[in-house]
């Protein structure tokens, strides 16, 4: 056996094990499902309930996707302005640490007062979380960019357009992937605060109307849902990264393709 | 027989500063103009380039050598216009640099091939690049254009690995492939920062011959780094021996060996004569002595 399976078994085994001890520990220790439901229970109560689930799910992962997708563009694009000069990358860092460091339940009250609640917020939480990992990577792959690579074009008569295309976006492409990545789990979050706070519909609001009921099987369902919709999403980034920038890696299946 | 026309730089820099051309030169496609280069600000700043001026004819071959650190690498950036002059005047082809009409091709002293391309693309990429071969890269990038960068890494040894990853292969043959890089677009100007440095012996003697062929056919004027001085007699029409920092030029010697010269060349005596008169040169040199050699 290879030490690649070795370790993606040894990593489902992981896996498997925390649901075990989960559900032992709920027998032997008689934990009431009120307070924490086994493993089994929140999945017959997903399957149970899946009808009723899904719109929330369809709803919460759509919202998710357009916030995280207006969230790459706009933190692409200020990336890029912010990464291609020294000048703008230490005259606006600050600035942006500064936004950054506002927790993001914060503005949800606020983009509800502005657009009433519902999806529109939901969108805006989300996209305003995932700006500025990819920001910060877009910025810091493209500044530190090795000088000696742009040479390479510069003696050739390259203008700034091409050495951004053939030197800069390629060798930013790691820390954009990798940015993604934090980016997508960090985008449900956004999601999923706003839906608690202000929406009648998705997987954050009928967890809060489930566990006002003191449905707890039905809370933790939605987190089963969200855990799978997170993981789904970055094995998707995932694999598109390996892909594009296998080369950073350097995988050899990169490497044969 | 050598090194009897070692000339101060003051008389150079005067001749320059008159206006005065230099006897026996065909068209001269480099010409330095007192050029002075400082990296750093007002009193942290480091000479890196003393006051020079020389010329560099078209078609000519050119080695610059001398002790490390004195300003070799900078002349070849100026000429690239990677690097500005902090005084004095760059002209290529008779237009301050930058703004001249002339094919450039660098090797630098790493490979600096982009690790994202693979070995063909990363020597294609002047052809996407460059003028005027750019404006056909779509057509021809799968046809003539990959067809040339094979038929390159075949005279370097190198066809096999076209289709691998730079970090796949050794130092050395990163450095061919980056040869390669600098020659496909058939450049009128070619700047070579010690591009045969990280070889072994033999593979570079072997890359001596493959330039001096390449160099009789197409006759690009070549700017030469070199720590190697057998390599430096062996494919120069013209050493520079620098002094070192701050880099000046201390002796501007003619090599008139005939063409094609073979390894037998480099036993022949004045073969021999000429690389230990250099070597004195720039022990002396390094010595800090400066032009008093």
């Amino acid at each position: 056996m290879t030490t690649v399976n070795r370790e993606k078994l040894a990593s489902v085994a992981l896996i498997a094990g925390v649901f075990v001890l989960w559900e032992v520990s709920c027998i032997v220790f008689g934990i009431r499902e009120i307070i924490l439901p086994r493993p089994s229970q929140i999945v017959v109560t997903l399957i149970d309930r899946w009808p009723a689930l899904m719109p929330h799910a369809v709803q919460t992962l759509y919202t998710t996707l357009v916030g995280f997708a207006l969230g790459v563009g706009a933190g692409v694009v200020i990336g890029l302005l912010i990464g291609s000069s020294r000048l703008a990358y230490n005259v606006a860092f600050p600035l942006l640490v500064g936004f950054s460091s506002i927790p993001k339940v914060a503005v949800v009250p606020i983009f509800v007062l502005w657009f009433g609640s519902g999806t529109m917020p939901a969108v805006l939480t989300s996209m305003v979380i995932s700006i500025f990992p990819v920001v910060v990577n877009m910025a810091t792959g493209l500044a530190t960019t090795e000088p000696e690579l742009e040479d390479v074009l510069r003696t050739l008569k390259a203008s700034k357009r091409d050495i951004l295309l053939n030197v800069g976006l390629p060798r930013a492409m790691p820390y954009f992937f990798a940015s993604l990545k934090v980016a997508v789990t960090l985008s449900f979050v956004g999601t999923v605060i706003s839906e608690t706070v202000a929406s009648n519909r998705g997987v954050g609001n009928m967890m809060l109307i489930a566990s006002s009921n003191f449905n707890v099987p039905l809370v933790f369902a939605g987190l089963f849902i969200l855990a799978g919709l997170g993981i789904a999403l970055y094995v998707a980034f995932s694999l598109v990264e390996r892909r594009v920038t296998g080369w950073a890696s350097r995988k050899t299946e990169f490497a044969a393709g | 027989m050598f090194l009897q026309n070692a000339i101060p730089a003051e008389t150079a820099d005067l001749a320059t500063a008159a206006g005065l051309p230099r006897p026996g030169t065909a068209r001269s496609i480099i010409e330095f103009e007192r050029v002075a280069v400082a990296y750093g600000r007002d009193a942290a700043a480091t000479q890196a380039l003393a006051e020079s001026s020389f010329r560099i004819d078209e078609g000519d071959f050119i080695a610059l050598v001398g002790p490390s650190g004195c300003g070799k690498s900078t002349i070849l950036k100026l000429v690239a216009g990677l690097l500005k002059a902090t005084s004095g005047h760059v002209f290529v082809a008779r237009r301050e640099v930058g703004a001249e009409d002339v094919r450039i091709g660098m090797a630098f002293q790493n490979p600096t091939l982009l690790p994202w391309l693979s070995i063909r693309k990363n020597v294609m990429l002047p052809l996407k690049i460059a003028h005027p071969f750019r404006k056909d890269w779509r057509q021809k990038r799968n046809g003539e254009y990959r067809d040339r960068a094979d038929a390159l890494l075949a005279k370097v040894g190198l066809l096999d690995f076209a289709d691998k990853f730079p970090w796949q292969l050794s130092g050395g043959m990163q450095q061919r492939a980056s040869l390669c890089r600098a020659l496909i677009h058939e450049p009128t100007l070619l700047l070579l920062d010690e591009p045969f440095g990280a070889l072994d012996q033999f593979t570079r003697e072997e890359l001596w011959a493959t330039l001096q062929t390449l160099w009789m056919e197409r006759r690009p004027t070549v700017l030469l780094v070199t720590h190697d001085l057998r390599e430096s007699a062996f494919l120069a029409n013209r050493i520079m021996v620098m002094s070192a920092r701050p880099g000046r030029i201390l002796v501007d010697e003619r090599v008139d060996f005939p063409r094609p010269r073979t390894l037998d060349t480099t036993v022949q005596p004045e073969f021999t004569n000429l690389t230990h008169a250099l070597r004195g040169l720039i022990v002396a040199a390094r010595s800090g002595a400066g032009g008093q050699s």
